[in-house]
Parts: structure tokens; C-alpha cells; sequence
């Protein structure tokens, strides 16, 4: 039973391919060398011009959790709305997946579960990573993404605003006893990386704090946003997990924050960190607004700082819903909320969230430049294994709308077109225009596939070498990169057909990534005893196991190595 | 008792029985019932939940028999019904996974027992949002605790103990202060400290608590109010109150939607909200939102994600649409051609209706009205592991399996059900 992909010109990037004429060969969801007995192969696909990918890859998505069930809750006329569109557009041809699937016909911004792993598959996305789990939320996260059919999923779990890590920060217990701590939430959360979102501010919020800047100090503990970078990023490095500390910066949204984004890129001493949604990081104070674009410093001091990875986190224009971890921040800007609603929580002295439902309009002035800044930082980054296409879904704009962005990026002429319609005082204060830069294919392998596998450390994902798992994506070549990209001819889910022609034709659950580093089990005395005073659960009933993930057979864990 | 088996061992538990799933219960017998950091209700559950043995088969018109001719009889009736409403919904998350996938294929109408409450909140956070807080930031921040028209303790017995009587917490705060707004003051013994001082008490009927919030949003903008009284409540006394709140690290402010018995009381729980809204210009405050239990809490969650809507919903054909005016069990029980009553943690019995009925729930329930059908399933937490969300809505904690039953799940049950249908 060896299914043959032939003639696809292979875009591979981590065995730079750059689009090869090869044949693929794939037998139990691996990718085999060519067989001897070319009669076991069971069945061909003349994939004669067309475009082969590995699977894309999502590297921070806010699919499952606490927060996105939030935003789903408090925005049902949004969920009407999108689903009345939906209805009013053709169905579509006839189909196996839950009947209400639409087929992308909307951008959802708060999807369900269910549509949620329809819509990545019919994309040609075969993972997606939660970049935002609280770890006493983590079940909840786990569950949403457990209900979430057709990709592989996984998360990173959230330190440095829990008041454990805290305590020993202040304490300045030895990096030792951090890396234990670090590593058995791992384990107890299942998770495959670890986050920091507004390091410290979180936790400043409940003490009254409003603005926390790197070097300032939480007013409890006395320990700067800085220290925990620090610290965490350490003590990632120091147990081996492949995923750099992925960082949320302080002062999310805030004009003049690129100096503490840039600051921040030295936090670390130079261990790896991956900065994330930068352009939400990128803003100066310059002009009559004070409200400009530093996309500029931000992508000079990106390409000079080997460590530094980052994702952009674009936004499109339209109505979505910012769901975040960053309560302090997502506090302060409720006031932009549209419509005018929010959710905060203060989360068991671990963690916060924020939900407001956001809209960006094309004639406003600081919208236009943010949609501009995002841009600006993608065609100025010069290494694209270091720099990742996301829209920090939901919160710039539904995963859904990723073809639209990667024609942005390929396509200058549409793209100009666009930033001509925008608001002229944001195209006054743009450079865009001058960047004549046109991604390839082969670059945008590397955002979507090459890179963001090499940057999770998921080993067998993101590209098409021999024992790979046979994720595979099959695109029509069009000048058209949108149409392209929305609508992939073929989509192989461990080596079977999951998609053809844009629609699920069986559907199938996918594998939870995670990473488990040894650690000094001696880690959970002090732990029982701060649970059995200070939290409202059991230390057991925090933690996690095998068998919840693997829901009776449907779910499955695979738990990477560490980094050699 | 032959159908079930437990060994004498102390056995820890997770108790479904409020919103506050506690974790550290230790039973430690069932006859008579003993368990250690029990409460009046976990008591009151685990003993009932011991003490099945009414119906140990399912039954066919009152008449016992097999579980497979009461499954094909279930799904007879909903494959023969245009328009089902499955009602009670007393289930945890993977009861609730299998009744979603059950409703979507039957295009049935989903509604919570306890919904007339949850809407109430449900409503509040659609229209404005709010800020609110978890369990471990109460005992470890809360220097202020607001209880508005709840005593707390009816619906959630050991607040008081676990979180604000604890005399562990991470900040050296101190004592709380409770302040009771509207409460009786004979359930008002659990807000005194351990060290005998009372709490604050502003006695208010029940139905003048909107009038008294609006009057605490206007004092804590400096409103000037002509009358001395509001609501029966000297405004002497509500503006010591708002000092209070204004002076507090962290205000923490309960209510309870199920014992806002008025009409449209989400107007009132918007009018908390302001208030902790306002408070949070300047300092700290968070709302603490009660429920009102059998799953309600776990049943919306997971409706939520897997649909996009929490209850009160429908599908139809597959679409899922939500309603909470029109999809209340209390009018789809006058459009529906048949009711799916589902109740696993208690014995509660389906609204008395003319329509074909299906109840699969506790083995204790005592059915006044002959159902169509009666299938007795496992109790959750006792018969079989399970899933439960905590009344903040953050934690997802799993419940135990305390012995070897007979009895099946409801999830096996509804997914032979759906097999069929």
C-alpha cells in the first residue's frame, strides 16, 4: 500500500529544494525511500506542475483555552453574523464533514473547535500551536484542542506572572531549582514550550500596578520584567527544550514601546528568545499622532541579533476579537474595545486574560499603520528561518485570512494597491512602497513549514525528507498566491487524503506535541506544601496525565526530544 | 447492594456537589456516610449517590427492561421527533460531548436546568463584559469580600473555609472584611471570624437590591443623592460601604444569579459590574459570579467550543443558532415532540409534560409520570471518572471513580442512542 506523489515540483526548504521535479513516496504516514517492487504501489497522483509543501505549520494560534471560550461566549451577534455570511454564499459540493462547515467561505475569527481544524486542513495547515496556556487552564486548553479534528496541536505554557515563580525569583533560589519548576510544568501541562506574556505585569496588575516597564520593578516582589526573561530563558535553555522562551513583550499596543522591544532582545544575554506579534511591539511616538512606525529599528536590530526569533502578527482590516493573556494591557485598551465590551480575570495567582473584540478599519489612522508596520517588519527581515507568518489569531486577524496575507507578501503591485486605499496620513508615515521585496515560494516554505518545525523542535514535521510524517500539501501554481493558497488540490494527513480540491473528504485527529525534560522529581515537595496553602486545588489534580490527552484512543501524545 | 463494590480503604474525592469541587474530601465510609472535609452538601451527595438501589434497571413505561430495548426505544422516539429538546443536561464535559454530537444529528434544542440563572449572567457579560477573579485569588488578595443578596454558603458550603478563613495566604493580608448586602441575617453566621468579629450587615429585601447597586454606582462617582434612604438602607450606611470598597487592595464582590429572583435581574448584575468597573480605575476589585450547580457550568463550556454558543442553542440541520428568549425548556416544552431529560448528579425529575419522554439519569430518580423511557446511569464522580469546570469557569478539574458499578455511562448511552438514530 505505497501511495506514489508524482512529478510535484517540491518546494523542501530544510533540504533545500527549491522546486525540484521529484517523486514522493508514502507508506503508513511516513515518507519511504522509492521502493524496489514498484508494483506495491497501490496508488499514483500525477502531481505534473504542481506545488508540493510539507504541511504548514502554525507556530501561535490561540486555538484552545480558557480565553478563546470567552470570546466565543460574549460575541454570539458575532458568531451569527459570520455564520448568516456563510449561509448567503453557495454551499458547498457535497461533503462528508459536519454539516456546518463553510467552506472558506467567512474569516471566523472565534471558531469552534470543530471548524476551527476544518478550516487549518483546508488551507493546507496540517499543526497548530496554542501560544497562550495558563497552566491551571491547561486542561480546559487541552480538551478545546482535543475537540479539534484533522491537525496536529500543542501549546506553550505560561510562566512569570504565577506567584511560585515569583517567589523564588524574589527568594533567588538557584537556577537549579527554576529549571525543576520549569520542567515540571512541562510535563504537568503537557506542553511542548514555554511563554511569558508582559513578564511580571500580569502579576503587577492585581498588586495595583498599571505599566510595567523591563526595568521597573514588580512592587511586591522587586524583581524586574528583565530578571524573569532572565531567568526563563535559561532555564529553557539549560534543560534542552528545542522552543525558545516565547516572549510576549511589556507594553503590548503602546506607542513608543519598540525601545522596550528592542531592550528586551538583550534580556536574555544572548540565549535564544522568540519575540512574539512583533508588530504589535513595533510602535514610536513620532508625528502629529505620536503614533509612527519603528519597524525600521526593530528589523535592523531583528537581523543583527542572531537569537532573536519572531513572529509578526499581522493585522487585517475587519472585526475580530483580541483574546490575551496580557490583563494589564487588554485593561488599558478596553476603552477601544468594538464593540464596547470586555472581559478581564485576575486567574489563581498564575495568570490573567483579556477579551475584547476589536475592530480594524482601513481609514483609521493608527489601524492603516499597523497593518503597514507588520508588513514593513516582514520585508525588511532578512533571514526567514528567523521570522514567522502569523496574525496572532484571533487577535490581528482570523487564521483563515492567511492566503490574503501571503499575497501581500508575494505580490507587490497588489500590495501597493492595497496601501494606496488606506488612510493618507498612515501612508504619509509608511515606508512600504520603497520595499520592493517579492517573497517565493521557497521563503514562504520556510516561514509556514521549514522554520516553524525547526523552531518547535517537531523533528519529523515541516519538511519532505525520508522518515518524515507524511503531511503534505499539494498547490495549483497561480499568479494569484491567494486563490493559491486558500484552496490546495490535495492535503495528506499522515499519508492519507484529507483534502481534495479545498474540501475534507475524511476526517481524521491529530497528534499533541509535548516535551518532557528530566527534572529533580524532589521539585514537587515544596510544590504539595505551596498548593496545600496557598492554592484551592490539589497538586495531584493540577498535573495532567497521558491518558486524558489520549481520550480513549482519539487523542495521541508525541513528546519530542530535546535539542541535541 | 451486589451491583456495586468499593473497597474500605479511605478513599480521596472530587465533589461535584457545588461549584467549588473540592478536591480533598477523604471518604472514608458509605453506610453511614463519613468523609473528611466534608460539607453539609458533599454529605448529602455522597450519601444518596450510596444509597442507590431504586432502579437498578432501565424500564419501558414504569415496566423494567433490558438497557438494549430502552436504547432502541430512545432512539425510536427521536428518530420519529422533527423537533427534541434535550432538557436537564446534569452531566459533566464528556456526557456533554456525547449530548452535542447526539443533538446535532436530531437537530434538538439544548437547555440547562439551572439556565433561568446562568442566562442571567450570561446576558450581563454579552452586553458590557466584567472583571472577575478565581478561587485562589480570593483567599490570597480578597481584604474585602461584598456578598449581594447570597449568603454564599446555601449554594457553596465552604467558601468561608477554604478561602477566606484560611489563615495561610501570600501576601500577609488581613482579615477580610464581609459585608452582606440584602442577605437574612440568620445565614450570615459564616461571614464572623474565626476570632468572633462580625460582619456588616445591611439588611435589604431582595427586590430592592437594584435600586441599592445604583445607589452604590452614583455614591462612588460622587453623585450627590437628595433622599437619606434607598431601598429601606440609610445612605449613611452605603456610603461606608463604597469606602470601604474604595480603601480595599482588592474588593472582591459576590453574587449569586440564581437568588436574583426579579425580573430582568441582569440589568442588577450590569450594575455590579459598573461598580467593580469603576473601582478598577483606581484600584482593585474583581466579581465573583456563583452558580448554581448540576453541571452548568462544564455544560456551557463545552457547548461553547464545540458549537460557538453556550445554552440556550439549537441546531438545525446541522447549524447551530442561539436564542436565549426562545430556546428556554420552559417554551420549547410547548413546541417540542419529544424530551430528552438528562440528570446524573442528583434525582431530578423532568417538567411534567404529554410529550414522549426519555429520562437517563440518576438511579435514584423517582419518576412521578410514567416515562416512555427510563434509563438509570452511572453517578459521575462515583460510578465513573468525569470532567467538571469550577464555578470561576478557570479550572477543569477530573472527577473519581469511587466503585465498581453495573451501571453504564451516559455518554455509552447516548452514543448508542446516536448509533441508532
Amino acid at each position: 500500500m505505497i501511495t506514489l506523489l508524482k512529478n510535484g515540483k517540491i518546494y523542501d526548504p530544510a533540504y533545500r529544494k527549491d522546486g525540484v521535479v521529484e517523486d514522493i513516496y508514502l507508506y503508513q504516514g511516513r515518507i519511504v525511500p522509492k521502493p524496489l517492487d514498484a508494483t506495491k504501489i497501490s496508488q499514483t497522483f500525477d502531481l505534473a506542475g504542481k506545488v508540493v509543501m510539507a504541511g504548514a505549520i502554525d507556530m501561535h494560534s490561540h486555538i484552545g483555552g480558557g480565553k478563546m471560550n470567552i470570546a466565543r461566549m460574549m460575541l454570539p451577534e458575532l458568531q451569527q453574523k459570520q455564520a448568516q455570511e456563510t449561509k448567503n454564499l453557495s454551499e458547498p459540493e457535497a461533503h462528508i464533514c459536519t454539516p456546518h462547515c463553510s467552506h472558506h467561505t467567512t474569516h471566523h475569527s472565534i471558531p469552534s473547535t470543530t471548524d476551527t481544524g476544518f478550516r487549518y486542513i483546508e488551507m493546507g495547515y496540517t499543526a497548530a500551536f496554542e501560544p497562550a496556556i495558563s497552566p491551571v487552564n491547561a486542561r480546559q486548553a487541552h480538551l478545546e484542542m482535543g475537540d479539534t479534528p484533522m491537525i496536529d496541536k500543542g501549546g506553550y505554557a505560561m510562566l512569570g506572572n504565577d506567584d511560585y515563580f515569583l517567589r523564588m525569583l524574589a527568594a533567588k533560589k538557584d537556577q537549579k531549582a527554576i529549571n525543576d519548576y520549569v520542567a515540571w510544568i512541562l510535563h504537568a501541562t503537557q506542553a511542548i514550550g514555554i511563554k511569558v506574556v508582559n513578564p511580571g505585569g500580569i502579576n503587577a496588575f492585581k498588586f495595583n500596578q498599571r505599566r510595567l516597564n523591563l526595568d521597573e520593578n514588580n512592587s511586591h516582589y522587586q524583581v524586574s520584567p528583565r530578571e524573569i526573561l532572565q531567568s526563563l530563558s535559561r532555564a529553557v535553555h539549560e534543560l534542552g527544550i528545542a522552543k525558545p522562551l516565547h516572549v510576549h513583550c511589556n507594553n503590548l499596543g503602546a506607542a513608543g514601546n519598540f525601545e522596550t522591544t528592542l531592550n528586551t532582545m538583550g534580556a536574555s544575554d544572548g540565549l535564544p528568545m522568540h519575540l512574539t506579534h512583533i508588530q504589535f511591539h513595533s510602535y514610536g511616538t513620532e508625528g502629529d499622532k505620536k503614533f509612527s512606525s519603528a519597524a525600521a529599528q526593530i528589523s535592523e536590530a531583528l537581523n543583527k541579533n542572531k537569537h532573536i526569533t519572531a513572529d509578526v502578527g499581522q493585522i487585517l482590516f475587519g472585526q475580530t476579537v483580541t483574546a490575551s493573556g496580557d490583563s494589564m494591557m487588554q485593561h488599558l485598551n478596553a476603552k477601544h474595545a468594538n464593540p464596547k465590551k470586555s472581559v478581564i480575570m485576575d486567574i489563581e495567582c498564575d495568570a490573567g486574560c483579556g477579551v475584547l473584540p476589536f475592530k480594524y478599519r482601513d481609514q483609521n489612522y493608527v489601524n492603516a499603520l499597523q497593518w503597514a508596520i507588520g508588513l514593513e517588519i516582514f520585508l525588511s527581515a532578512e533571514d526567514p528561518w528567523r521570522i514567522f507568518l502569523t496574525t496572532d489569531h484571533p487577535n490581528g486577524a482570523p487564521f483563515t485570512s492567511y492566503p490574503h496575507l501571503i499575497r501581500l507578501l508575494m505580490d507587490k503591485t497588489f500590495r501597493n494597491e492595497t496601501f494606496a486605499k488606506l488612510n493618507l496620513d498612515a501612508q504619509a508615515m509608511s515606508n512600504l512602497t520603497s520595499l520592493n521585496r517579492e517573497y517565493s515560494l521557497y521563503e514562504i516554505a520556510i516561514m509556514t513549514r521549514a522554520g516553524a518545525s525547526k523552531l518547535i523542535g517537531l523533528n519529523d514535521r515541516g519538511h519532505l525528507g525520508v522518515g518524515a510524517s507524511a503531511d503534505i500539501t499539494v498547490y495549483t501554481d497561480q499568479t494569484d498566491r491567494e486563490a493559491m493558497f486558500a484552496k490546495p488540490d490535495y492535503v495528506f494527513k499522515n499519508g492519507e487524503l484529507v483534502v481534495r480540491d479545498g474540501v475534507v473528504t475524511k476526517v481524521v485527529w491529530g497528534a499533541t506535541h509535548t516535551a518532557k525534560p528530566a527534572f529533580d522529581i524532589g521539585v514537587e515537595k515544596d510544590l504539595k506544601d505551596y498548593f496545600d496553602k496557598y492554592q484551592t486545588m490539589q497538586l495531584d489534580s493540577f498535573k495532567i496525565s497521558d491518558d486524558e490527552i489520549a481520550e480513549g484512543g482519539r487523542g495521541k501524545i508525541i513528546t519530542h526530544l530535546n535539542k541535541s | 447492594m451486589k451491583n456495586y463494590t468499593r473497597s474500605n480503604e479511605p478513599t480521596p474525592a472530587t465533589c461535584p456537589a457545588c461549584g467549588l469541587l473540592c478536591d480533598d474530601l477523604i471518604l472514608n465510609a458509605t453506610a453511614p456516610i463519613s468523609i473528611k472535609n466534608g460539607c453539609a452538601k458533599s454529605i448529602a451527595f455522597f450519601e444518596q449517590s450510596f444509597q442507590t438501589s431504586i432502579a437498578e434497571s432501565p424500564s419501558l413505561f414504569g415496566k423494567p427492561c433490558d438497557l438494549n430495548t430502552a436504547i432502541s426505544a430512545a432512539a425510536d422516539i427521536l428518530r420519529k421527533s422533527k423537533q427534541p429538546l434535550f432538557a436537564g443536561l446534569g452531566t459533566e464535559v464528556q456526557g456533554m460531548r456525547a449530548l452535542m454530537r447526539l443533538a446535532e444529528k436530531s437537530n434538538a434544542t439544548l437547555d440547562h436546568m439551572h439556565s433561568e440563572s446562568t442566562v442571567r449572567n450570561t446576558l450581563t457579560m454579552q452586553n458590557g463584559g466584567w472583571l472577575t477573579t478565581t478561587l485562589a485569588e480570593v483567599k490570597n488578595r480578597a481584604d474585602v469580600i461584598l456578598a449581594i443578596g447570597t449568603d454564599i454558603v446555601s449554594s457553596h458550603p465552604r467558601f468561608f473555609e477554604k478561602v477566606v478563613w484560611n489563615t495561610d495566604s501570600l501576601f500577609n493580608k488581613s482579615t477580610p472584611a464581609i459585608i452582606y448586602l440584602a442577605v437574612p441575617a440568620e445565614n450570615t453566621k459564616a461571614g464572623i471570624t474565626p476570632n468572633g468579629t462580625a460582619s456588616t450587615m445591611i439588611p435589604a429585601e431582595a427586590a430592592n437590591i437594584p435600586e441599592i447597586v445604583n445607589a452604590l454606582n452614583a455614591l462612588l462617582i460622587n453623585k450627590k443623592i437628595q433622599a437619606e434612604v434607598v431601598g429601606g438602607v440609610a445612605i449613611s450606611a452605603l456610603l461606608a460601604v463604597v469606602e470601604k470598597l474604595k480603601a480595599a487592595q482588592y474588593a472582591v464582590v459576590v453574587w449569586s444569579a440564581g437568588s436574583l429572583k426579579f425580573t430582568h435581574a441582569e440589568l442588577t448584575i450590569q450594575s455590579i459590574v459598573q461598580l467593580i468597573n469603576k473601582l478598577n480605575e483606581t484600584s482593585r476589585a474583581a466579581g465573583f459570579p456563583l452558580n448554581s450547580g448540576d453541571g452548568d457550568t462544564s455544560i456551557n463550556n463545552t457547548s461553547t467550543w464545540l458549537s460557538g454558543y453556550p445554552t440556550r442553542s439549537r441546531f438545525v440541520n446541522g447549524k447551530p443558532e442561539y436564542y436565549t428568549y426562545h430556546f428556554s425548556t420552559q417554551k420549547q416544552l410547548k413546541l417540542c415532540d419529544a424530551l430528552l431529560w438528562v440528570s446524573t448528579f442528583n434525582p431530578h425529575v423532568p417538567p411534567n409534560t404529554d410529550t414522549p419522554t426519555i429520562v437517563i439519569g440518576h438511579p435514584n430518580t423517582q419518576l412521578e409520570h410514567k416515562s416512555d423511557v427510563f434509563i438509570p446511569v452511572g453517578i459521575p464522580g462515583v460510578d465513573h471518572t468525569g470532567l467538571m469546570f469550577r464555578v470561576d469557569s478557570s479550572i477543569t478539574l477530573p472527577l473519581k471513580k469511587l466503585r465498581d458499578s453495573h451501571l453504564p455511562t451516559l455518554s455509552d448511552v447516548i452514543n448508542s442512542i446516536e448509533a441508532l438514530v
